[in-house]
């Protein structure tokens, strides 16, 4: 999303910048406003021809660039300030710190709050109106528990782990050298070397029950990397399974709740839903949820093992005397 | 644009921003580049045109004059209403200031949250002198609806659309958005059924119309999207429900529960709050043979019903 910017919005923001930045380096300039060293070329062009009314040459704006590419602007005094934030521009900024704000036990809690409210006065009138629109769920989680991650992740500590996965409905133990907090769509993670799996793990802070700093120096190795968030949370893995189920129309919310390969409508308001997930366990338990209002279809051995732990659940109502 | 265009429109802004009196049309055709050689209805067109372009970019562009006995009014831009105001961050501020640009980066608002990093820069603002930061957040949009109603909604403007739900075509003021738990919430004043209400935006098809002019809308004083979004998923917990539970399983149902006994068969008897049979049926059947509703009866039933359902 960078460098989509029109001409003139462009060249209001770039002659300031450069107006504070003698000498800025050509290549330096267009990385930062997304755009090709040529079209900064262009834009220098155009800003060259413009000044004061009259456009002697004591008029006009004074462009210099040396054979090393380095630029300086000079006598364009009227333009020494950017055009201030626009509603659209104060939103994002001001959302985003607010989702800084709202995350429990943060560290850095009073630079947000600060920022916050520098920001809210720069934009001014833009700040009021635009950031009513648009608000983000808290991420969930302990504020205690997440104290400890943060501190863990300050301190470069290792953490010990208390962490619930209900799709095989157990507890963990874990030590994990913490490496980031991802917060992505209102939902909190904390990524870390865990030492257990000798993997970089994602960890829902809303699942880890507890978490204690240890006294010991964290230490990822240097192949442990932080996942591309733009990416995508949830990556194809080699070990993953295809799954195909087939739902009524009250059977649809799956669709809508789970990370699909593909959705097909089915006659009648159903769907068919593929997905690829490396534990079919969750699939198991959401078969036993869905009852007549899901199926799955493949691969056989899962659509087997529903009708096992149908079964089995049935015997413990019958063995209970709670069959009717 | 075109590059002339652009360079008229730099220089009128150039000239708007140096005058310290209101400069009327004709003393900017004469003294702006750009004006010339044009006819009387010409230059009248392509300066309404370029008073547009200006006011669309944000530009406060002021009308009045200097004297009551100006016929004509003047034109000019106030340094003080055109300016980024100055503004220093310390280097904890300019992290979370770039952890929260970085957040909209694949999202709706990407273009502009760069934008308006590109603006501090340009008022001094080095972001990159920030202190490395551990956090990183991400916001999307996926959904085609979001951004014409988070437009609409940030201008005031009601809208129109189809939603899958009902099927009908919905006529709403639109207050604002919610992301909860991952997903994306219109709260809108539904003027068909004179109410509030919220909608799913993922569930909204085909296009988003404007209905009505900027500002029209008026959202009531007080009003808190968020919770009215929250509010509406949570049900309040009217039954009591009995679980056996085997030792050791369902972790997620013992930690809401308000009592676990030891039975003499080393099952746990489980009571909790829940808010309906049938949500409470589904976590339960989720369980398979390591929970047995014992009451309210009709969770058991439903239980028993999706679980026979699944026996060939």
């Amino acid at each position: 999303m960078t460098g989509a910017t029109e001409q003139l919005p462009r060249l209001l923001s770039l002659v300031p910048y450069l107006l504070t930045r003698p000498g800025a380096r050509m290549a330096e300039v267009a990385r930062t406003f997304g755009v090709t060293e040529e079209q900064i070329a262009r834009d220098l062009e155009l800003v060259y021809m413009c000044g004061l009314p009259g456009y002697f040459p004591g008029d006009l704006i004074e462009v210099d660039i040396t054979a090393a590419g380095r630029i300086t602007v000079s006598n364009a005094d009227q333009m020494r300030r950017p055009l201030r934030l626009s509603r659209d521009e104060a939103l994002p900024l001001i959302v985003g710190l607010r989702m800084l704000a709202d995350l429990p036990g943060l560290q850095d809690r009073d630079a947000v709050d600060s920022a916050l409210a520098k920001l809210e006065s720069a934009a001014g009138e833009a700040a009021a109106t635009a950031a009513i629109a648009v608000d983000i769920e808290p991420a969930a989680g302990r504020a205690d528990i997440l104290a400890a991650v943060h501190r863990g992740l300050a301190e470069q500590r290792r953490l010990h782990l208390s962490y619930y996965v209900p799709a095989r409905d157990e507890t963990t133990e874990r030590d994990v050298d913490p490496m980031r907090v991802s917060v992505v769509d209102g939902r909190g993670y904390l990524e870390g070397w865990c030492r257990l799996a000798d993997a970089v793990r994602l960890f829902r802070l809303d699942r880890i029950t507890a978490a204690a700093v240890l006294d010991v120096a964290a230490e990822p190795p240097p192949e442990a990397q932080p996942r591309d968030l733009d990416a995508g949370l949830f990556q194809p893995g080699p070990s993953d399974q295809r799954v195909v189920l087939e739902v009524a129309p009250t059977g649809r919310w799956v669709s809508e709740y789970y990370p699909c390969e593909s959705v097909e409508p089915l006659p009648g308001g159903g769907a068919r839903i593929v997905l690829r997930t490396p534990d079919t366990r969750w699939v198991r338990r959401l078969a036993l949820r869905l009852g007549a209002a899901g199926r799955v279809v493949e691969p056989p051995e899962l659509a087997q093992a529903v009708v096992s732990d149908a079964t089995a659940a049935l015997a413990a109502y019958t063995a209970a005397g709670l069959a009717n | 644009m075109s590059a002339r265009k652009t360079e008229r429109l730099l220089n009128l802004v150039i000239c708007l921003l140096a005058t310290r009196r209101y400069l009327s049309a004709e003393q900017i055709r004469r003294t702006v580049a750009g004006y010339e050689d044009l006819g009387d209805e010409a230059f009248k067109r392509k300066f309404e045109r370029d008073k547009e372009d200006l006011r669309d970019l944000g530009i406060p562009l002021e009308t009045g004059s200097d004297s009551p006995f100006d016929d004509e009014p003047g034109y000019r831009i106030r340094r003080d209403d055109y300016s980024l105001p100055d503004i220093a961050f310390e280097p904890a501020e300019l992290a979370v200031l770039g952890v929260a640009a970085r957040t909209w980066q694949h999202a709706s608002l990407g273009g502009p949250a760069f934008e308006a990093v590109l603006k501090l820069r340009a008022a001094g603002v080095d972001i990159d002198d920030a202190v490395p930061v551990a956090i990183e957040t991400r916001v999307t949009t996926s959904e085609p609806a979001f951004e014409p109603l988070r437009r609409a909604a940030t201008d005031r403007r009601p809208v129109v659309f189809d939603y899958r739900i009902s099927g009908a075509t919905r006529h709403v003021e639109p207050w604002g958005l919610v992301s909860w738990h991952g997903r994306w919430y219109l709260v809108a004043h539904d003027l068909d059924r004179a109410d509030t209400r919220v909608f799913r935006v993922g569930r909204i098809v085909g296009s988003v119309t404007e209905s009505g002019a900027a500002g029209s809308v008026v959202v009531p004083e007080g009003t808190d999207i968020r919770s009215i979004v929250s509010s509406m998923n949570v049900d309040t917990d009217r039954l009591t429900a009995t679980l056996r539970v085997r030792p050791g399983a369902a972790l997620g149902l013992r930690q809401r529960a308000t009592s676990v006994t030891a039975l003499p068969d080393g099952w746990d008897l489980l009571e909790l709050a829940a808010s309906q049979v049938e949500r409470l049926a589904d976590e339960a059947a989720g369980y398979g043979a390591d929970v047995v509703v014992v009451e309210p009866a009709a969770a058991r039933d439903a239980v028993l019903a999706r679980l026979r359902a699944l026996i060939p």
